[in-house]
C-alpha cells in the first residue's frame, strides 16, 4: 500500500464527495427545521395548566437530553419496524435529529422566554392588551435575540452530528467516505477531506451566527456599533 | 434479555472508563489551552486558537476517525480504547478551554490589580489568585460540557471500543430484541447521567462554592 498523500486519488473522489456535502447540508437543513418546530411543542407542553402534564414532558426531555443521539438513531431505526412502521434511513435520522435537538431547543426558547422581564408582562396587563398580542408585539420581540446565539449555535452543533447519520445508512458525507476509504482501502483521503470540508462549512457558520448575534443586539441598542 | 445482561453491564464498566479517562484529558487540556488562549504573546496564543477552531470545526467522530483509521498511515497505531479517548479529551477540550478562557475573563479585574499591587509573581498570580475563584463560574457550564462527554462516549463504539452502545448493538444483531435492548442501554445511559454524573458534579460545585467562600474569610 501507498503511503502519503495521494492527489489523483483525491481529485478522483472529489466529485463523490461533493455530492455527499450536499446531502449533509440538506440532512442538517431539515433536521434544523424540525428540530426548530419540535422545540416550540415541548415549550408548549412545559407550559399548560397541568402540572403533572408539565412535570411528564420535563422528564421527556431530560430523558432526551441526556441520553447519546447515536443509540437513540438506532432506538428508532430498529424498533419502529418491530411495531409495522419500517421508515427509510433518511427518515428516521430526521426524526430523531429533530426530537433529539428539538429538546434543546425548547430550552433555548425558555431561556429567551425567561429572559424578559417580568414587568413587562405586568405593563401589558395595565394595559389591557391579550395574551396573544403580549406576546406577539411585546414578549417575543423582545425573546427572539435572546435565543439567537442559542438557536444559532445548534445549527452548527446539528450540522456536526449529521456524520452519525452513516450509522443507520444515511448516504451522507461521512458516509461516502467510508464507503469510498472501504472500497479503495485508502481512509486518509476521505476522511483527511471530510474534516477539511466541514471546517471550511463550519468555521464561518459560526462567526455568521456570532455576526448575527451582534447585529440583533446592535438593533435592540444593547451594545453600540 | 436475562443472559444478557452480564454482558452489558460489562459494557457500561466500559462506558465508565472511557468516561473516567477522557473526563481527566479534557481537563487538563482544558486548563493549557484557556491559559494559552489569554497568552500575551501571539504564537502561543495563535496556537490555542487554531487548536480550539480545528476541534470544535470538525465534528467529533470524523476526528474519532480519523485517529483510528488515519494515523496509522503515519506510522501512529493507537489501540481503539486510547484513540477513542484521546479523540475524545481533545475535542472536549478545545470546548472547555473556551470555558476556562471566559471563566478567567470573569474574576473581578480587582484581584488581578490586587495581586499585582502585593508585587507578587505572575505565575503565583495565577496559580494562587485567579485559578482558586474560576471554579465556581467554570463548573457549571463545565457541568454541561461534562454530560455531553456521557453522551458522546457512545461514538467510541463505532470504532470497535467494547462499550456499552457496542454490546447493545452486538446483542441487537443476534437477538433482534432491539427494542429491550436499546432501551435497556439508553435507560443505563440516563442513569448513569442522572443519578451519578450529575449528582457528581453539583456536589463538585457546592465544594468550589465553600471553598473560595471560607477563602474570602
Amino acid at each position: 500500500m501507498e503511503m502519503g498523500w495521494r492527489w489523483d486519488f483525491t481529485y478522483e473522489i472529489l466529485p463523490q464527495m461533493a455530492i455527499a456535502t450536499l446531502n449533509t447540508i440538506l440532512a442538517a437543513g431539515v433536521g434544523y427545521a424540525i428540530a426548530l418546530i419540535v422545540g416550540l411543542f415541548f415549550l408548549l407542553a412545559q407550559r399548560t395548566p397541568s402540572k403533572i402534564f408539565n412535570w411528564v414532558n420535563r422528564e421527556i426531555v431530560e430523558f432526551i437530553r441526556s441520553t447519546p443521539l447515536l443509540i437513540q438513531l438506532f432506538f428508532v431505526y430498529f424498533v419502529l419496524p418491530q411495531f409495522g412502521i419500517t421508515l427509510s434511513a433518511w427518515v428516521c435520522g430526521m426524526i430523531t435529529i429533530g426530537l433529539h435537538f428539538g429538546t434543546y431547543m425548547s430550552e433555548v426558547y425558555r431561556g429567551a422566554l425567561e429572559g424578559v422581564s417580568k414587568t413587562q408582562w405586568e405593563a401589558c396587563r395595565a394595559l389591557n392588551f391579550s395574551t396573544i398580542y403580549t406576546y406577539r408585539r411585546i414578549v417575543l420581540p423582545q425573546a427572539f435575540p435572546i435565543a439567537i446565539p442559542g438557536m444559532g449555535n445548534y445549527l452548527v452543533g446539528i450540522f456536526k452530528d449529521t456524520p452519525l447519520l452513516s450509522t443507520i445508512g444515511v448516504a451522507e458525507l461521512f458516509h461516502a467516505a467510508t464507503a469510498v476509504g472501504g472500497y479503495n482501502y485508502r481512509y486518509l483521503e476521505p476522511y483527511t477531506l471530510v474534516g477539511i470540508i466541514f471546517l471550511t462549512l463550519s468555521i464561518p457558520a459560526a462567526m455568521w451566527v456570532r455576526k448575527l448575534e451582534r447585529d440583533v443586539n446592535i438593533s435592540q441598542g444593547k451594545i453600540k456599533k | 434479555m436475562n443472559e444478557h445482561g452480564i454482558t452489558l453491564l460489562l459494557g457500561t464498566v466500559t462506558t465508565a472508563k472511557v468516561l473516567v479517562c477522557s473526563m481527566v484529558l479534557y481537563v487538563i487540556i482544558s486548563m493549557i489551552f484557556g491559559l494559552m488562549r489569554l497568552s500575551k504573546n501571539p504564537v502561543i496564543q495563535s496556537i490555542a486558537t487554531i487548536y480550539i477552531e480545528f476541534f470544535r470545526g470538525t465534528s467529533l467522530l470524523v476526528q474519532l476517525f480519523w485517529a483510528y483509521y488515519v494515523l496509522p498511515f503515519f506510522g501512529i497505531s493507537l489501540e481503539a480504547f486510547t484513540a477513542g479517548v484521546v479523540a475524545l479529551g481533545l475535542n472536549f477540550g478545545a470546548y472547555g478551554a473556551e470555558i476556562v478562557r471566559a471563566g478567567i475573563l470573569a474574576v473581578p479585574k480587582g484581584q488581578w490589580e490586587a495581586a499585582h499591587s502585593l508585587n507578587f509573581t505572575p505565575a503565583k498570580r495565577i496559580k494562587r489568585i485567579i485559578i482558586p475563584q474560576i471554579f465556581p463560574i467554570i463548573l457549571p457550564p463545565a457541568a454541561n460540557l461534562t454530560v455531553e462527554l456521557l453522551k458522546a462516549t457512545a461514538l467510541v463504539a463505532l470504532v470497535t471500543v467494547v462499550d456499552l452502545t457496542f454490546e447493545a448493538k452486538q446483542i441487537n444483531s443476534i437477538t433482534w430484541l432491539s427494542a429491550q435492548c436499546f432501551g435497556t442501554a439508553l435507560l443505563i445511559y440516563y442513569i448513569m447521567a442522572r443519578f451519578a454524573l450529575v449528582p457528581f458534579l453539583r456536589w463538585l460545585e457546592v465544594l468550589a462554592a465553600r471553598k473560595v467562600g471560607k477563602e474570602k474569610i
